[in-house]
């Protein structure tokens, strides 16, 4: 792989930018690799790319039956951040954090990491009280956290609604300002170019149909481009898993849900933080070209469809005119959904299957961009070795039946309101 | 928007339902309190789902209607409703 750089970026302008090598290749699948991961999004790529530079297993294959990053990597809303309270989350997303930090030097490509710092906005007295707490449990755990008043928040969003106008005044807001945001696509492009000069086939088109099982255990996969034996099989298919695990016969704590994003046309830079407003369900960002970005909740019932309902765009344009009354001539560009594997506590699966042979990386709910390299380093460090590290250990999907749920926001187990 | 035939409403918006879950999963009596190990009762019911990409039987309540628990047959790829029934009227598991 030619590195980038400076020099290359100016070299190839001078040649109109056609002589561009491709940055992965296009293999055939081999007959049989140590690691198969399927799903060739963010954290399949991110997993087999420390299956390589960590671990040095190079023999990986990684699956997707689409092209890479076509799933919830080209879906989500591109935020970054480790402000948990529960001490589980907090290291292991803290821990993706840091490595987003040196990601794109570690990549050799451009992730537009920036760290804009996430604002969580609290519209009552007792969103002070549980923001505060939050606070301190991060900073319990090294991480970030200030708590800002109500007057710093305005001065640092000028577009907000006056508290007269609003059933809602803003009584402060937790700040982490190590948060941010990302390019999604490139973190996708990134692990793969990476990957793939370490060795690993990224195979686009291939879709997996069902599993090669030996006796009691998964010995790789079945897929419309023929069998591929596997030492260990990694599955990384996020809002897919319910129907993947399914083929080898797994009924898992999952159950997918749509979740809607929303995208205006590019404006002038008006906020220059991620937002949340928990009490309204709204989140926004705004892209470095310019379109804000911005969702709410999920449509609530269970959906692999990728599209959601009206009755939540309603919802969320609602919000954000009501937050930021500016919005209300800008226009839209579009609208889409994501299929989310939400778990009964809100937190991620990251271990062992109950089948020999079979591991799992799910369970993302609607935070799985954030984990992207967190994810995958853990998940590389499980396949390599077949025991968890301490920091993915919590995430066993044997913690609910342990009763050691990690429950973030206190919801009981229902799959739609985490 | 999905619109679900309610046996008493006629055909409404989803928005007037609230989503539960896959009905298929049934609530274990209490012989088996305290039973959440592997394969236990209780933490099936409670965590395991098949989450099928496809037809799927699911409890809505028509909270914002007749306030009746249905059990709709949709398909969560198309999201096409392809029966809607009273929860009441399975009996057995409802």
């Amino acid at each position: 792989m030619k590195a980038y750089s400076a020099w290359s970026v100016f070299r190839h302008a001078l040649t109109g930018n056609r002589h561009w090598p491709r940055a992965w290749r296009d293999p055939e699948p081999k007959a049989g690799y140590d690691v198969v991961i399927v799903g060739g999004g963010g954290h399949g790529l991110a997993t087999a790319y420390y299956l390589a530079s960590v671990h040095g297993i190079r023999k990986v294959a990684v699956l997707e039956k689409s092209y890479i990053g076509s799933g919830n990597t080209g879906r989500n809303t591109t935020i970054v951040r480790s402000n948990y309270e529960q001490n589980a989350n907090a290291r292991f997303y803290e821990f993706s954090l840091k490595l987003w930090e040196d990601l794109s030097l570690e990549l050799n490509y451009n992730t537009m990491f920036s760290q804009r710092g996430v604002l969580d906005v609290a519209q009552s007295e007792g969103m002070v009280e549980r923001y505060i707490r939050r606070g301190n449990a991060m900073r319990l755990n090294g991480i970030d956290a200030e708590f800002l008043s109500p007057a710093e928040v305005r001065s640092m969003l000028p577009g907000i609604y006056e508290d007269s106008a609003c059933r809602y005044p803003i009584h402060g807001g937790l700040y982490q300002p190590r948060a941010g945001n990302a390019r999604h696509d490139a973190v996708a492009w990134g692990f793969a170019r990476a990957a793939d000069s370490l060795g690993v086939d990224i195979i686009q088109g291939c879709e997996v149909t069902g599993f090669l099982q030996e006796g009691e255990r998964i010995a790789g996969v079945r897929t419309n481009r023929g069998d591929i034996r596997a030492g260990r099989t990694g599955l990384a298919v996020a809002g897919s898993t319910g129907h993947v695990a399914g083929l080898a016969g797994l009924r898992l704590p999952i159950e997918s849900h749509v979740l809607q994003a929303f995208v205006t046309e590019p404006v002038k830079p008006v906020i220059d933080t991620v937002l949340t407003f928990e009490l309204a369900d709204f989140y926004i960002s705004q892209s470095d070209r310019g379109s804000l970005v911005f969702g709410g909740e999920l449509d609530r019932y269970s959906s692999y469809a990728q599209r959601g309902n009206l009755p939540i765009v309603h919802d969320v344009l609602e919000a954000a005119v009501t937050m930021f009354p500016m919005l209300g001539r800008v226009r839209m560009l579009r609208h889409w959904g994501g299929v989310c594997d939400m778990t009964p506590d809100g937190s991620p699966i990251i271990g062992a299957s109950p089948i020999e042979g079979l591991y799992l990386n799910c369970g993302w709910c609607y935070g799985g961009f954030k984990a992207t390299p967190g994810s995958g380093w853990m998940f590389a460090h499980t396949l390599a070795t077949g025991a968890p590290h301490a920091v993915n250990a919590p995430f066993a999907l044997d913690r609910f039946e342990r009763g050691y749920t990690i429950n973030e926001n206190g919801a009981g187990p229902f799959f739609n309101l985490h | 928007m999905i619109r679900l035939r309610c046996p008493h409403c006629g055909l409404r918006d989803h928005s007037e339902f609230t989503f539960l879950g896959d009905a298929t999963v049934s609530r274990p009596g209490t012989e088996a309190a305290g039973d959440l190990a592997r394969g236990g009762a209780w933490s099936d019911y409670l965590y395991l789902r098949r989450n099928p990409r496809g037809v799927q039987e699911e409890f809505w309540h028509h909270g914002r209607g007749c306030r009746a628990w249905l059990v709709v047959t949709r398909n969560t790829e198309t999201h096409e409703v392809l029966d809607t029934r009273l929860a009441r009227d399975r009996g057995d598991r409802a």
